[in-house]
């Protein structure tokens, strides 16, 4: 066993998520690896649409996630690819420590970055790592049989998945390996495309704005960008702070990831909820001192604006303390 | 003649179109709200409970599935896909199926290896081999197909432009509304006629949840109005053969058999693959003197109707008859 195999409790991120086991790890490159997961049970995977991301446990407390490679048509497996990053957190280097057998706590897949359906043509653009989403959307329009051209930017000796790509795109691949042939082709690509084609760009984000700019500037509406954004559907953890229940007399801490809801009901109390997504209103609760931090659909803002209530199952706080008339 | 429910015992005795029909109100008042919840919870009503499971199939499947078949074939404007929602179409095909075969185990299984499936449904002796993708590999069609197989109307709607649109469906139950009509429409204009929802923000928070929506979740929220005769297709195409009836049922002494409180069960699923949301609206009829047979809801469903205001009740198509109803109820008759 080493330290990346399953924790003892999954991170509230990957919560209701499966529990897969690596059953192959394949070097791409120098500093690419390739995690490919299975249901131990041998079950097929969720199907997931394509250019989403896992979100992976390693230890106790971490959480990253990573683009999905496959069209995620009934998939049996699931693949990542993950660049070894020293001086990050510590995520990729667990995730490059992982071997066969290793059970890992995953989400189900997340979608922040799809495919319109409308499009008669898909442009993908990647730099680097940023390929992994890119080839899911190149693999999903061969699989429904919409046609898709492929710019790839890394540098020599560092690109993952580049035989994957030449087999599946052939000519509709362009493989760049310095900036100058990539604003060559990108501007070629830009100008001669026809209004139903759509841009996908994965990459550094200096590099995704640069590309969008010029699109942009070439008169590319913006519903046909589309660019990578971890985890931009999704609410954010947030930070821990503390509820003062004033008819109670309880004082409790709302752990980041952790919902003011789930705190409440841990704790014993019954509060009424319905779609604890912040819309139905149910869990709306009165607010005693403190400024909450609203994350609802529910509130107006000028009842936001008096933080005298708040919806317990996604707000959280802006101060390290709440009062709350519970 | 009407039965008292005194006991556990009376309960029990109860027929399965009482005991699992989805009684939608929880005060003695109804307003809209975006009263969504997440799916597969049974919830208790006073008599039963419903909801355990996304695909409800009940004593009126094979009947109800008949009615769809001869709607289809005299109107086909009630099933459309536009081009770009064809694999939306099998995204709903492969997510549905299996649903039914694991929440209907004795009845339907579901087998799937790559793109080819194999679909067994006893209640309509069919065993059945198709391939994910290929149109023509399902009788008429894949969504016909699963018309045939589910009492629920099915609506796509595509996720794009920060907004959604009706592109796709097969909708032959449609309460008041045209289908046809609508295909092609966004989220906000489909709902424009729906009154007060503007003034109350309800239209812009559901499209805001469902746009937030992870492919994979299921929500689901309840819909009601009142139908006369047990009749599902009351759309706006068949207009002239229902509309009369609402002037009346009023005086019509076989009121309590003949008027039914509608209630839709409709489910909110984005759909794994596409990330498209299926829209699956299930409606359910009892007539009054069924809804009688349990004293909370005759109180609190007359309750509900006198007190309905007007503009809600005009938009629900009741309001020449709804207090005939409300004082049928009320009387204990």
């Amino acid at each position: 066993m080493t330290v990346t195999a399953l924790p003892i409790s999954p991170h509230p991120a990957v919560d209701g998520g499966l529990r897969l086991e690596v059953t192959n790890v394949k070097p791409q490159t120098d500093s690419i690896v390739s995690i490919t997961l299975t249901d131990p049970s041998g079950k097929n995977l969720p199907s997931y649409v394509p250019g989403s991301h896992l979100v992976v446990q390693y230890g106790e407390e971490g959480v990253n996630a990573y683009s999905l490679t496959g069209s995620g048509n009934a998939p049996s497996e699931y693949t990542i690819s993950v660049l070894r990053v020293e001086e990050g957190t510590g995520g990729s280097m667990a995730m490059h420590r992982l071997m066969v057998g290793d059970r890992v706590f995953v989400s189900r897949p997340r979608s922040a970055f799809a495919p319109a359906s409308t499009a008669t043509h898909h442009l993908l653009v990647a730099a680097g790592i940023g390929i992994t989403p890119i080839l899911s959307h190149a693999r999903a329009a061969a699989d429904r049989g919409t046609t898709s051209s492929l710019i790839y930017v890394y540098r020599p000796g560092a690109g993952a998945h580049v035989e994957e790509a030449r087999q599946l795109l052939g000519p509709a691949l362009t493989e760049c390996r310095n900036r100058e042939t990539f604003q060559q082709v990108l501007n070629e690509q830009l100008t001669t495309q026809g209004v139903g084609t759509h841009l996908y760009v994965c990459g550094p984000i200096a590099f995704m704005d640069s590309v969008l700019d010029l699109a942009r500037d070439l008169g590319w509406g913006s519903a046909r960008l589309h660019s990578e954004a971890f985890g931009a559907a999704e609410l954010d953890d947030g930070e821990p702070f503390m509820v003062n229940l004033v008819r109670s007399g309880l004082r409790l801490e709302v752990p980041a990831g952790t919902s003011l809801l789930d705190t409440l009901e841990k704790a014993g109390k019954s509060i009424p909820n319905m779609c604890r997504k912040g819309i139905c209103g149910e869990c709306i609760l009165p607010v005693l001192k403190g400024t909450p931090q609203h994350r609802d659909l529910y509130l107006t803002d000028q009842e936001k604006a008096e933080n005298t209530t708040m919806m317990c199952c996604v707000s959280r706080s802006e101060d390290p303390e709440l009062e709350l008339d519970l | 003649m009407s039965t008292t429910i005194d006991n556990d015992t009376d309960i029990t005795s109860l027929p399965d179109r009482i005991r699992g029909f989805p009684f939608p109100f929880s005060g003695d008042t109804y307003r809209y709200s975006a009263n969504v919840q997440p799916a597969n919870n049974a919830t208790a009503t006073a008599v039963g409970s419903w909801g355990a499971g996304v695909i409800d199939i009940d004593e009126f499947y094979l009947g109800e599935i008949a009615d769809r078949d001869r709607i289809l074939k005299r109107d086909p404007s009630r099933i459309q896909v536009l081009p770009h929602m064809r694999p939306a179409v099998w995204d709903t095909v492969a997510t549905l199926l299996p649903t039914m075969a694991e929440e209907n185990p004795e009845i339907m299984s579901f087998q799937r290896e790559g793109n080819n499936c194999r679909w067994q449904n006893k209640l309509q002796d069919l065993d059945i081999e198709f391939t994910v993708g290929v149109d023509d590999s399902l009788p008429m069609g894949p969504l016909r197909f699963l018309g045939t197989q589910i009492q629920d109307d099915i609506v796509l709607l595509d996720v794009r432009d920060n907004t959604m649109w009706l592109d796709a469906g097969l909708v032959s139950f449609a309460a008041d509304w045209s289908f046809g009509f609508d295909v092609g429409m966004s989220f906000q204009e489909i709902h424009h006629p729906v009154p007060r929802v503007k003034e109350e923000r309800i239209i812009s928070r559901a499209e805001q949840f469902l746009l937030r929506l992870q492919p994979g979740e299921q929500f689901r929220r309840t819909n009601w109005t009142m139908t006369i005769g047990r009749r599902l297709d009351t759309s706006t195409e068949t207009y002239p053969e229902w509309g009369p009836d609402r002037a009346t049922i009023a005086n019509d002494p076989d009121m309590p058999d003949k008027l039914h409180l509608r209630v839709e069960v409709q489910h909110l699923i984005r759909l794994p693959h596409t990330g498209v949301l299926l829209f699956l609206i299930r409606s359910y009829l009892l007539p009054l003197r069924d809804i009688a047979q349990v004293p909370a809801w005759r109180e609190r469903f007359g309750k509900v109707l006198a007190e309905l205001p007007d503009d809600m009740a005009e938009y629900k198509g009741i309001i020449r008859y709804r207090q005939a109803a409300s004082n049928w109820l009320l009387s204990g008759q």
